[in-house]
């Protein structure tokens, strides 16, 4: 476990390094471009007097490096993450806590779908392995996961929808709603080939043990020793694994439902950010995104450890 | 008389599905999957339509013809025109040629180059080398892709523009802001930046197993140079690595060009791209009324991505025997 703990700590030690260089990043490249959020909001026919003045309240007169020290220094000392140009008077974490909610119960049902699906095909297809059965099942599942959402979500909104009226064709009323169908269906599917394929594995992997041997050499019938003894050693790690993964996602992964659904998700809501030039909401998402991902990736790593002790880290400090 | 038996050479003939490199040797096994075969037989027409693209179709891209709006298939337009009249087929081998272009360039330089270059490096060097590309790896695999690709977009690309187009300028560059070009670099150059980061890492730690192994020793000992150990030695043991990246990179290329083109920032019209037939198939009355808009270029994407994710399958097992 030492060596595993010193991982840890480096990891944690990194991460503020890791933020300052993304915060830099993001901050100039955000304020390089021509035109600002003052001048798109005060559109063509402005008080240029009224619009100097604006820009300099919100110090967008001064040199970018300026800016950046001053908005560190804020965030740093204070917790305040400046305004939003879009959405006055209101903190950002108020205005992102809502809408990272939304697409969070969105990415968790999606999941809960996909390993109800992709968790019993994995471990079907390695106790069939060398039959059909098991090239056929991984196929349409992988099939599944070629279709781009681009495709996936107009269809299921003509058919189930506009055809069959069955659902309404977006928004979102709450998560015990028919608004949830189509985004369900339209994330889940696609994400069920890797996670099966991981469960094969791994399941792959528990079949050849002793204690599977030792349970049936006692007289259990295959399917108390595949539903018992097998699946609860190839379950864990999966889950612990794309579950993981799957929070590193959190802001992209359903951009695209979300933008076509009009589901008002963290993922719909940066493009928005980033198209109005929202300066310290897309900094804020970023940086939100940015420690996810590390965390994220840490807390696979130390479960992974936990499930596994053969499996070893800090190899790339010595 | 049993002296001269044991002086002469042995014979040297290969045996016959054995011989050749370890990675030689799995390509071989993988040709004899009749999934991989179908797949890469999928893989060479669509990638045979988009490289002879000009010569294949039997329309330009924007060659219009107003009074056959929407029309039907028939056999002058076996999939029937778009809203311009303009022939679908014709678009979607065009449109082929703009996913060819923007998956070999990017996978090239971010599939291949950058990752076998700072993998092989970090790994056979260590110290600090290692420590800067593995840190820098790890703050850009931090950034979220997309957003900063809008960002870049919109900050960026004005930006490059400008410049190509000023006239004050020494050079004339007015057709590369005119054509296309920009498009495809920003693709090309965002996805290569961020693509290298995964692969590096699974070629960093396979060579950190083999850079203590007595071919390498001896090959140092020898007085062979960095490059050499890294190009000659090191290489062939992380191939099967390299050929699995580029085989999902391929894929993965061709599906975030949909994503970007969707969102705007991908290839700009009238330059057709399956991204841009996509999004113009997938609105609503375009949809109702002619679907074939929306299904010819969703299932030219599909078949293709499907066919990566098979020969990835494919490719996986070859060079996992365990795993078989």
């Amino acid at each position: 476990m030492d060596g595993l703990a010193a991982y840890v700590i480096r990891r944690l030690l990194f991460l503020p390094v890791t933020l300052l260089i993304v915060s830099f990043a993001t901050f100039y490249i955000t304020r390089w471009g021509p035109g600002d959020p003052i001048s798109i909001y005060s559109g063509h026919y402005r008080d240029e007097e009224a619009f100097d003045r604006v820009r300099e309240q919100y110090g967008l007169d001064k040199p970018i490096v300026a800016q950046y020290g001053i908005w560190l220094e804020r965030v740093a000392l204070h917790g305040d993450f400046g305004p939003s140009f879009r959405y006055r008077d209101r903190d950002i974490p108020d205005i992102l806590g809502p809408k990272i909610w939304v697409s969070l119960r969105l990415s968790l049902y999606a999941f809960l779908i996909a390993f109800a699906i992709g968790i019993p095909v994995g471990i079907l297809a390695a106790v069939k392995q060398g039959t059909w059965l098991d090239p056929f099942m991984i196929s349409v599942f992988l099939f599944f996961q070629s279709i781009p959402a681009l495709v996936t979500v107009p269809v299921l909104v003509l058919v189930l929808s506009a055809k069959l009226h069955w659902v309404p064709p977006g928004g979102f009323d709450g998560m015990f709603s028919k608004s949830m169908i189509i985004p369900t269906l339209a994330l889940s599917l696609p994400g069920v080939a890797g996670i099966a394929r991981l469960a094969r594995a791994t399941t792959l992997g528990t079949l050849g043990e002793d204690f599977v041997r030792t349970a049936r050499a006692k007289g259990l019938d295959e399917f108390t020793v595949i539903s018992r003894h097998v699946a609860r050693n190839s379950v864990v790690p999966v889950m612990t694994t794309v579950i993981g993964l799957s929070l590193v996602g959190l802001v992209e992964g359903a951009l695209f439902t979300e933008t076509i659904l009009g589901i008002p998700g963290i993922g719909r809501f940066t493009v928005e950010a980033v198209t109005t030039q929202d300066y310290n909401v897309v900094l804020t998402i970023v940086l939100f995104s940015a420690t996810l991902f590390v965390l994220a990736n840490l807390a696979v790593d130390i479960a992974l450890a936990a499930i596994d002790p053969r499996i070893r880290f800090g190899g790339s400090n010595r | 008389m049993t002296a001269l038996a044991l002086s002469r050479e042995p014979e040297l003939e290969p045996i016959s599905g054995v011989a050749g490199s370890p990675t030689a040797r799995a390509l071989r096994r993988l040709l004899g999957k009749r999934i991989a075969v179908l797949s890469l037989a999928v893989i060479a027409v669509f990638y045979s339509a988009g490289i002879f693209a000009s010569l294949v179709a039997p329309y330009g891209y924007s060659e219009q013809n107003l009074d056959k709006s929407f029309e039907g298939p028939s056999l002058a337009h076996p999939f029937g025109t778009d809203r311009n009249g303009r022939d679908t087929l014709s678009r979607n081998i065009f449109a082929a040629r703009t996913t060819v272009i923007v998956s070999v360039a990017t996978v090239a330089a971010g599939g291949i180059v950058l990752p076998l270059t700072l993998g092989l490096l970090a790994g056979y060097r260590r110290g600090i080398v290692d420590a800067v590309i593995m840190r820098t790896g790890e703050i850009l695999g931090a950034l979220p892709g997309l957003p900063m690709l809008l960002l870049v977009n919109t900050t960026l690309r004005p930006r490059i523009k400008t410049w190509l187009t000023d006239t004050s300028g020494q050079v004339h560059v007015d057709f590369l802001a005119n054509s296309n070009f920009l498009d495809y670099f920003l693709i090309f150059f965002f996805l290569s930046w961020f693509g290298w980061v995964g692969s590096s890492r699974l070629i960093r730690s396979q060579v950190l197993t083999l850079r203590r192994s007595e071919f390498i020793i001896a090959a140092e000992a020898s007085g062979a140079g960095t490059v050499r150990i890294l190009f000659r030695h090191l290489l062939p043991s992380v191939m099967p690595i390299v050929i699995v990246g580029v085989s999902a990179g391929l894929g993965a290329v061709a599906g975030t060009e949909i994503a970007l083109t969707f969102l705007g920032v991908g290839i700009q019209p009238p330059h057709p791209s399956f991204g841009a037939l996509i999004t113009d198939g997938a609105s609503r009355a375009v949809l109702e009324n002619h679907p074939q808009l929306l299904l010819v270029p969703a299932a030219m994407v599909a078949s293709l991505l499907f066919a990566f994710n098979l020969l990835g399958d494919a490719l996986n097992d070859v060079f996992t025997p365990r795993a078989r």
